[in-house]
């Protein structure tokens, strides 16, 4: 069977990693291609890159950022932020990307789904949701979880699939930066309808939070970002404990 | 020199900055007239299988194909595109590797598009493979798989069923996953290609 997959994930602005990086062995922490790289030989399955550039040189340093790390890197990644319509996406996989993902730009113009699906391919499209418990009800946030919409995230998840998403990528704010384990209830509740894969997101905190949210919810993979930037969780030592809990992890 | 059959379906960066990453080298092939400069073929592929069959037709380079006797490489629906037939779009394609292309059916209990990860086992000994360990993980993104075939497939993978990730005919080479995104056994794997 395919195996489970761990994917980092990479804040990016104007060409540079954002959040701190604490590696031994970097010449350069902000340099996105050369982390990438050293996540690609310490046994990372795959990247996101997720660029928060707001300037207008934005397309151009995304383009620069994607072709440098597919020259590079040998393992797939993803690009999100700031895809608008067909022409961005375009762009961004002619340069290399694997994978596009759209979060906010997908609830707005729910129709860019089925558009990138029909000009790509739908295993290019993947669809980034970030989803926070308000009142008895999962919904989907906008803006990093700032901006509260009135759309069921299940119901969402639903319409996505049906639009032609090839994966989505779900976060629960609610767990984000806590480290106390990921959403293991509503990831378990939306992955046993989903019959594209799945990305867990938010609240890694140790390398049991992996186990717990495949041996409990089978996600697909699960994403993460500090604590592997950080080096408090090595990918190598976390798959290594995966595997010896009969979990599928590529070594 | 590798030609990379380019009749316009899909992103090829990441191959060819493969092929750069091994120093090995390659040109973009649009004419069958320029088929005598190069000793390996490498045709590429994303999408819609019917579609690229389409574009292929357009370029008019299908015959020239078919005719090729030095080693041709299918990558991924580069790889479909080998075979007779796809259930995507009822598709008749290039017929040169007598099996058919199918869809993950819902009965697999499988989630579609198969993607990710997935450990690859050699059928029989094929010098693709030479060096590179038996149930290396190689990277997928497909909905649609060839049959496997005891006489075709030379290395399987296992996702509901047993399917073709690689087979061969003659010089006809295809592989379903994408080599230049499989780390370094996706590496050493183009670079047994390039010295067939």
């Amino acid at each position: 069977m395919v195996s489970k997959r761990i994917i980092p994930c990479l804040d990016v602005k104007d060409g540079r990693t954002v959040k701190g990086v604490n590696f031994v062995n970097l010449r350069d922490a902000g340099d996105p291609v050369e982390l990438a790289w050293q996540y690609s030989r310490q046994g990372a399955d795959e990247l996101v890159f997720l660029d928060i550039t707001a300037t207008n040189e934005r397309r151009k340093t995304m383009v620069e950022l994607v072709k440098s790390v597919a020259r590079q890197v040998n393992i797939p990644f993803t690009i999100g932020g700031g895809i608008n319509e067909l022409s961005d996406a375009d762009v961004l996989l002619n340069s290399g990307a694997d994978k596009i993902s759209i979060n906010s730009a997908a609830v707005r113009n729910p129709d860019l789904i089925n558009q990138l699906a029909a000009a790509f391919g739908k295993q290019f499209v993947v669809i980034a949701i970030d989803t926070k418990y308000v009142n008895g009800k999962n919904l989907v946030h906008l803006n990093g979880g700032r901006i509260a919409t009135d759309i069921n995230t299940e119901q969402w998840i639903k319409e996505v699939e049906d639009r032609g998403a090839g994966e989505i990528l779900l976060t629960s704010m609610d767990h984000d930066g806590t480290k106390a384990g990921f959403d293991t209830h509503l990831l378990k509740k939306i992955n046993q309808t989903l019959s594209i894969p799945l990305i867990a997101s938010g609240g890694a905190g140790s390398m049991q939070h992996f186990a717990d949210i495949f041996l409990e919810a089978n996600v697909d993979a699960a994403l993460a970002a500090s604590v592997f930037h950080y080096g408090e969780i090595l990918i190598p030592d976390l798959k290594r404990e995966l595997r010896k809990q009969n979990i599928e992890v590529r070594l | 020199m590798i030609g990379i059959i380019n009749y316009g379906a899909g992103n090829i960066f990441s191959l060819t900055a493969a092929l750069d990453r091994q120093c090995i080298s390659y040109e973009m092939v649009a004419s069958a007239v320029d088929f005598d400069k190069y000793d390996h073929f490498i045709i590429p592929g994303v999408g819609h299988a019917g579609a690229a069959m389409r574009k292929l037709e357009e370029s008019g380079m299908v015959d020239a194909i078919k005719a090729i006797d030095k080693p041709v490489l299918g990558i991924c629906v580069g790889m479909q595109l080998m075979t007779e037939f796809s259930e995507e779009g009822n598709s008749t394609l290039l017929g040169i590797i007598p099996v058919k292309t199918l869809l993950f059916t819902n009965d697999l209990k499988v989630k579609v598009p198969h993607m990710g990860w997935n450990r690859v086992y050699t059928q029989s000994d094929n010098r693709l493979f030479k060096g590179i360990q038996d149930g290396s993980y190689f990277y997928f993104v497909h909905s649609y798989f060839i049959e496997f075939n005891s006489t075709f497939t030379v290395a399987f993978a296992d996702y509901g069923l047993k399917f073709s990730a690689a087979f061969s005919k003659n010089n006809f080479y295809g592989v379903q996953f994408h080599p230049e995104k499989s780390g370094e056994a996706g590496e050493q794997l183009l670079k047994n290609f390039s010295e067939l």
